[in-house]
């Protein structure tokens, strides 16, 4: 029995070791944010922050494996403009005009332009994670073409402009568009879609990084990259997943926001999302050169981030100054970490 | 020292070091005087490089004195040189000719090649030291003591790199700057070398210095028997049979990679303990990695259990049933953050799953088998590897080689920093490995562990097998003959 229990005792103590630290400070936030603002605790406030944060937070998730894994992914930002442009431009061009296997087109539609989008991010995590492991590019360099290379091709197929189903005027697409963006604004048990998404993948990403061999070798391979080939691990193909794995949470991301604007803006969708994904990565406690990290974590730095921008606003801080704000945070959450 | 001699350029009295509880030096006293080359000759771990090290005070001796009459310099094993700097700004580095805090770009260069005449090299000084040979690197090295005149130059291992043709050119380099009165320290596992070379040999042995002589009273046999003359005192379990059977189930033929290893052929026997003994440099580490796949192979072939083995991966030679103890337990076996648990089913996760999903209960249960087993001495299978001790962090690894059922297990140096109490545990879980039918290939610089622990043992020098023993003949005489090349 007592065995029993200082085993649980010792497991809770070892995952609050990992994620108190970001936690507590959250826990800080949110009582400072409580007590100076009346209508930050409102419901609607919190949700909204929530589905705020959730475009950058599902892309943290997947940078959290790539982190944890030694590397860093620099093109999330592009793949996501890149990702938005593909889904809508194969929607405005691919609907059907009539009911296929007994779906309506604008059904049809929408699970294609789904498809494209998420099948893009794979595709990118691809060509990343082949660069990185096949051509031993380093991941900075590799991805920093990436970077270049996504927002050029979303800026090529959406003449620099903005590519949105709104204003085309075909009948069949309406309706698709319709779907779309009640896809993008559609609530379960009261959340925005994209924020119960965040929530959602937090708890499957988390089960894979924690509670799989899959996740043991990331975080061993991420350790010492040498020692895990000596231990027999696959090191090549954990780095290779990683990059898919983030490729995949910028699909999802990319498509639930096109569902909420209804529209993807090729020079400014997903700009900076990179750093406020590898920011929240980072105050969520990860180590930067890899081996150690949580999603649990990052949910943490995510929340810390959007609640950050949230406040300020209504303390009515110049928008020109909030990133000032967040950059001290993500140094100081560094240097507790360091302390700590 | 008669009268009418020169003052010595270098004098070592009663010097004494230890690192921690290990004494590596115990009282060497020797003096050697100007134009002279002395050799420096023993065992791996015998302390010649402590020694140099000491003398070129990169070590503070723990007692006695050495007293040293101009400068010394010495150029290592590994070479210091910086790969993205000119051949002349290695040479000046630290030491830049300037005026009003300018570099004197020319007057460098000049000098550079007046150097480098003077030691035989012709590459331009101008030209970036990444794309030079060994070779060249080493006289560059030598280039750099001649700069600052330098009375006393130790060279450790300068030949291992070197092949015949740029030997001679060092020796002939040698030479010259013993006629202008310098005087060399020359570390060399190779006897036949140091005994051409020399004037003088120093042997050490165990810390001890157990012969000075001129080289040409000592043998190459005669100083490999100086080096390796010491009581056994470990205790070993009983010796398997030679032949425990006709099963096979690892052979190697003709294996190469590189310069490192070169068509090495040898069969291992089921239950067996093979020794592979040789000095440093001569290829089992590399031979050892080659063979799990860690090393590109050249050419050759690798039969494990019947099956030839097309493309040899670590993983894939894991689960064809080959385990490996690396030797560089720091860098290539442990995860010092990792707990006990974790480092030791990282191999074997799998084992430890159920629907995909990590069963920790499993692991710890696991674990705790383990440490009882190996007698791991720590609080907890959730303790951090990185808090234990040496020899308890090699028996996890050990363990983690074992989880993954191997019908061979490689040991790479299974003690080396392993306290004494533990070494003795690891001989015995080796050996009792055997009995259980895995077959160990057993490689270690310990002379005293392979014929405590092999009944048959290979001898590498070079790359190659240079030859096999077996029963009475695995002595440390034999052994070291046929490390050294003496026949």
């Amino acid at each position: 029995m007592t065995e029993v229990k200082t085993m649980r005792t010792e497991r809770i103590r070892k995952i609050l070791s990992y994620v108190g630290g970001p936690y507590m400070a959250l826990a800080v936030l949110f009582l400072v944010c409580a007590c100076s603002s009346d209508v930050f605790l409102k419901p609607d406030n919190l949700l909204n922050i929530l589905r705020q944060v959730s475009y950058s937070g599902l892309i943290a998730l997947g940078m959290t494996f790539v982190i944890v894994s030694g590397g860093i992914d620099l093109s999330v930002g592009s793949l996501f403009a890149l990702c938005g442009v593909c889904s809508l431009l194969s929607i405005r061009n691919f609907t059907p005009g009539r009911p296929v296997a007994g779906m309506s087109p604008e059904l049809c539609g929408l699970l294609l332009g789904g498809a494209v989008c998420v099948g893009a991010g794979v595709i990118g995590g691809l060509l990343n994670g082949s660069a990185v492991v096949f051509g031993r590019v380093p991941p900075f360099i590799a991805t920093l073409g990436t970077y270049s290379i996504f927002r050029s091709l979303a800026l090529y197929l959406a003449d620099s402009g903005t590519v949105s189903t709104e204003n085309y005027t075909l009948e069949p697409f309406r309706p698709a568009n319709e779907l779309l963006t009640k896809i993008g604004e559609c609530e379960v048990f009261g959340m925005s879609l994209p924020g119960l998404m965040l929530i959602v993948f937090t708890v499957i990403l988390g089960v894979l990084l924690a509670r799989t061999a899959f996740g043991r070798h990331v975080c061993a391979v991420g350790s010492s990259e040498r020692v895990a080939r000596f231990a027999g691990i696959r090191t090549g193909r954990v780095r290779f997943l990683t990059y898919v794995i983030i490729g995949l949470c910028v699909g999802v991301s990319s498509f639930l926001a096109a569902g909420r604007l209804g529209s993807v803006s090729s020079t400014n969708a997903g700009l900076f999302y990179e750093l406020d994904a590898i920011a929240a990565v980072i105050i969520g406690g990860a180590s930067m050169s890899g081996g150690r990290g949580t999603l649990a974590g990052t949910l943490a730095g995510v929340l810390i981030l959007g609640i950050l921008s949230n406040i300020l606003d209504m303390w009515g801080v110049a928008a020109t100054l909030q990133g000032l704000v967040k950059g001290l945070v993500i140094i100081v959450s560094v240097l507790i970490q360091k302390k700590g | 020292m008669t009268a009418g001699e020169t003052s010595p350029v270098l004098e070592i009295r009663e010097l004494t070091k230890s690192f921690g509880p290990v004494s590596v030096l115990k009282g060497v006293t020797f003096s050697l005087g100007p134009g002279v080359i002395l050799g420096l000759a023993g065992e791996n771990g015998a302390g010649k490089s402590t020694l140099a090290k000491c003398i070129s005070s990169q070590y503070k001796p723990d007692s006695g004195t050495i007293r040293l009459n101009g400068s010394c310099f010495t150029v290592p094993q590994e070479f210091t040189l910086i790969p993205t700097l000119r051949v002349y700004e290695n040479i000046f580095l630290g030491r830049e000719l300037s005026r009003y805090g300018f570099l004197k770009k020319k007057a460098m260069i000049l000098r550079a090649q007046a150097l480098l005449n003077k030691v035989g090299c012709t590459v331009s000084p101008r030209k970036m030291v990444s794309d030079l040979n060994v070779a060249e690197k080493q006289k560059i090295e030598i280039a750099k003591a001649f700069l600052v005149r330098s009375k006393l130059l130790i060279l450790d291992e300068p030949t291992t790199v070197l092949n015949r043709m740029e030997t001679e050119t060092l020796f002939q380099i040698l030479r010259e700057f013993r006629e202008q009165g310098g005087s060399v320290i020359y570390i060399s596992h190779k006897l036949e070398e140091v005994r051409t070379i020399c004037d003088r040999i120093v042997v050490l042995r165990d810390g001890v210095l157990v012969a000075d002589e001129a080289s040409r009273d000592l043998s190459a046999e005669e100083i490999a028997r100086r080096m390796v003359g010491r009581n056994l005192t470990r205790i070993f379990p009983p010796k398997r049979p030679a032949d425990p059977g006709t099963d096979e189930v690892l052979r190697c033929e003709n294996v190469s990679s590189g310069r490192e290893v070169r068509e090495v052929s040898f069969s291992l026997k089921k239950g067996e303990i093979l020794g592979l003994a040789g000095l440093a440099g001569a290829g089992r580490t590399e031979l050892a990695e080659t063979i799990c796949g860690f090393r590109r192979r050249s050419g050759g072939r690798i039969v494990l259990n019947g099956t030839v083995i097309a493309r040899p991966a670590p993983d894939r030679m894991l689960r064809a049933g080959l385990s490996y103890l690396p030797e560089d337990r720091q860098r290539t076996a442990i995860l010092p953050d990792f707990t006990l648990a974790d480092n030791l089913t990282l191999s074997s996760l799998s084992r430890y799953t159920s629907w995909g999903f990590i069963r920790e209960k499993r692991c710890r249960e696991a674990a705790a088998r383990y440490m009882e087993r190996f007698r791991i001495r720590a609080a907890s299978p959730d303790e951090r590897l990185g808090n234990l001790s040496g020899g308890n962090q090699q028996k996890t690894v050990l363990a983690r080689g074992l989880d993954s059922s191997p019908s061979v297990f490689i040991f790479d140096e299974p003690t080396r920093g392993v306290d004494v109490g533990a070494r003795g545990e690891i001989y015995e879980f080796i050996h009792a490995l055997a009995e259980s039918g895995v077959s160990c290939l057993f490689i270690s610089s310990d002379l005293e562990e392979v014929i405590g622990c092999c009944a048959r043992v290979l001898v590498m020098r070079e790359g190659r097998i240079s030859g096999e023993l077996s029963g009475e003949d695995v002595n440390e005489e034999r052994i070291m003959f046929l490390a050294t090349g003496v026949k």
